[in-house]
């Protein structure tokens, strides 16, 4: 059982999230037409072994979505921040 | 290396069995090969193993980090089947399990297949619509399946909650009847056995750290036990892939996941057969020595750690309860995890990357063990011949580029949900 941070509520079980996806992935601008950009935004993923940024959502808790930094090996959990403040 | 059979047991059983000899050499690494393969599992071995006998390639290295088959080999429900639909997958596992139903005789090594035919339990009227498209599909190419009633399924599986409580209503299943288990460790011993008698040098404790570069091209690798170069460098490290692919700067279209499976205590005779819940993702079989093997969902979150979390245990373990409520007081004995390459699509890549001199079989999700044969003998004719067999012509790389994933699920580009 991970404990996640949550900034909103303290710690909480992973069964109170739902997990998202890596964190480090961004979107093309629409009018991007390079069918490479859309490859890397819809299939490739870096896919570390050691430290990850990934989403949550706490669907359960406060419903807000998260930025976790975790390592993929030891779970280890280095920061959890809310997503629309550290995401651009 | 003696041959195995009947009389040979007798006669070493006759003298103590003192006089064995060991099934494969312990060679050192030689300086350079034709190919060498990462990967001392299922996959690696095989691949090794076709190369020798199919195409004549015998100057062949097999590099394991840890010991032959203790990867995702040894960890998985030893389930075999061949009911796939989409084109690109079907007939590839078809080939796979036509090798599985021959493959004691052609190894000369017992992997205790058992074709015991397995249930796809369908829960509603719309699941068996869909078992029903996927059966005809199958037998439109000649793999065997039948679709099942309720009635069907209380006469043959009669300890599967039927009741008016049961939470998920049994409509029916689709069933195959050649599929089912084979010994996982077998499966890599028979292989390792069968490539050592080839010629070929099976290395265990020898972990690849990197590559040997020339212009731009792999022309070998480092490894733990030093440098070993080869024309030809195949990865067949499935849960690692990842990370081997990154060192030769690949990116690749693969997350990896953590997946559980769980042992009962040991029961007499019950589940004779392989069952697939269609509710939840779960599966059960029962081993020869009589414990359940269980199998549910991945734990969802991108993770190398070979070792599960407890939402998974309990989300399993009520899955078992409401197909099988009298499975309620048992005990697990043992359980564990691997760490799967999780597509993006669901299926596997077996082909030529982009780097020259670099060959990849990767991205098993959960399928990687009913895969085994056809994944060795299909990766094996790609490297020998320089393009792909008929049977894993989709398994390309390219396909995301191109817009044909083959996502037998349906799940989108979700590896967590495949």
């Amino acid at each position: 059982m991970l404990r996640i941070h949550c900034p909103v509520c303290g710690p909480r079980d992973e069964t109170e999230f739902t997990y998202g996806s890596d964190a480090t992935i961004r979107r093309p601008e629409m009018a991007e037409n390079d069918p490479k950009a859309w490859l890397d935004y819809v299939f490739m993923r870096d896919n570390p072994r050691g430290p990850h940024r990934e989403y949550w959502h706490h669907v359960t808790g406060c419903r807000q979505w998260l930025v976790v930094e975790r390592d993929t090996l030891t779970h280890e959990m280095s920061g959890t921040y809310l997503a629309r403040e550290v995401v651009a | 290396m003696s041959h195995y059979s009947a009389l040979s047991i007798l006669r070493h059983g006759l003298s103590g069995n003192r006089h064995w000899t060991r099934a494969w050499r312990d060679p050192a690494p030689k300086p350079s090969y034709d190919v060498i393969v990462v990967g001392g599992g299922g996959h690696g071995l095989a691949t090794a193993y076709y190369l020798a006998k199919e195409h004549g390639i015998r100057d062949v290295a097999v590099l394991e980090k840890g010991w032959l088959g203790g990867g995702n080999t040894g960890r998985n429900t030893t389930i075999v089947r061949s009911n796939y639909m989409m084109p690109g997958n079907t007939m590839f596992y078809e080939r796979s399990m036509r090798l599985w139903e021959n493959l004691s005789q052609d190894l000369n090594y017992n992997v205790m297949i058992s074709q015991r035919g397995q249930y796809n339990l369908c829960h509603s009227p719309a699941q068996m619509d869909a078992a029903r498209r996927r059966g005809n599909i199958m037998r439109a190419n000649g793999i065997d399946a039948e679709l099942l009633d309720r009635a069907e399924m209380m006469r043959r599986v009669p300890y599967l909650d039927y009741s008016p409580k049961a939470r998920f209503p049994i409509h029916g299943a689709i069933y195959q009847s050649r599929a089912g288990t084979a010994r996982h460790d077998a499966v890599a011993w028979g292989y390792a056995r069968g490539a050592d008698k080839h010629g070929i040098d099976l290395i265990q404790q020898c972990e690849v750290t990197g590559y040997i570069w020339d212009k731009g091209a792999i022309v070998g690798v480092e490894t733990t036990r030093g440098p070993i170069r080869a024309r030809k460098v195949a990865l067949a490290v499935a849960g690692h892939t990842g990370h081997l692919a990154e060192k030769a700067g690949l990116r690749l279209p693969i997350e990896t996941h953590v997946l559980q499976a769980f042992v009962t205590e040991p029961l007499k005779p019950l589940v004779d057969s392989v069952i697939s819940f269609g509710a939840a993702h779960f599966y059960i079989s029962q081993s020869d020595k009589g414990g359940l093997v269980l199998g549910g969902d991945l734990d969802g979150f991108n993770s190398y750690a070979q070792r599960g979390g407890l939402p998974i245990v309990e989300h399993t373990l009520h899955s078992a309860k409401a197909l099988m409520p009298s499975l309620s007081r048992l005990r697990l004995l043992r359980h564990w995890a691997g760490v799967m390459d999780m597509s993006m699509d669901g299926s596997p890549i077996i082909g030529k990357m982009p780097v020259e001199g670099l060959w990849l079989n990767g991205g098993w999700c959960y399928g990687g063990f009913k895969a085994t044969p056809a994944s060795g003998y299909c990766f094996a004719w790609t490297i020998a011949k320089g393009e792909p067999h008929p049977d894993n012509a989709e398994f390309t790389l390219e396909r995301f580029a191109r817009g044909y994933q083959i996502d037998e699920k349906g799940a989108g580009p979700q590896p967590n949900a495949h």
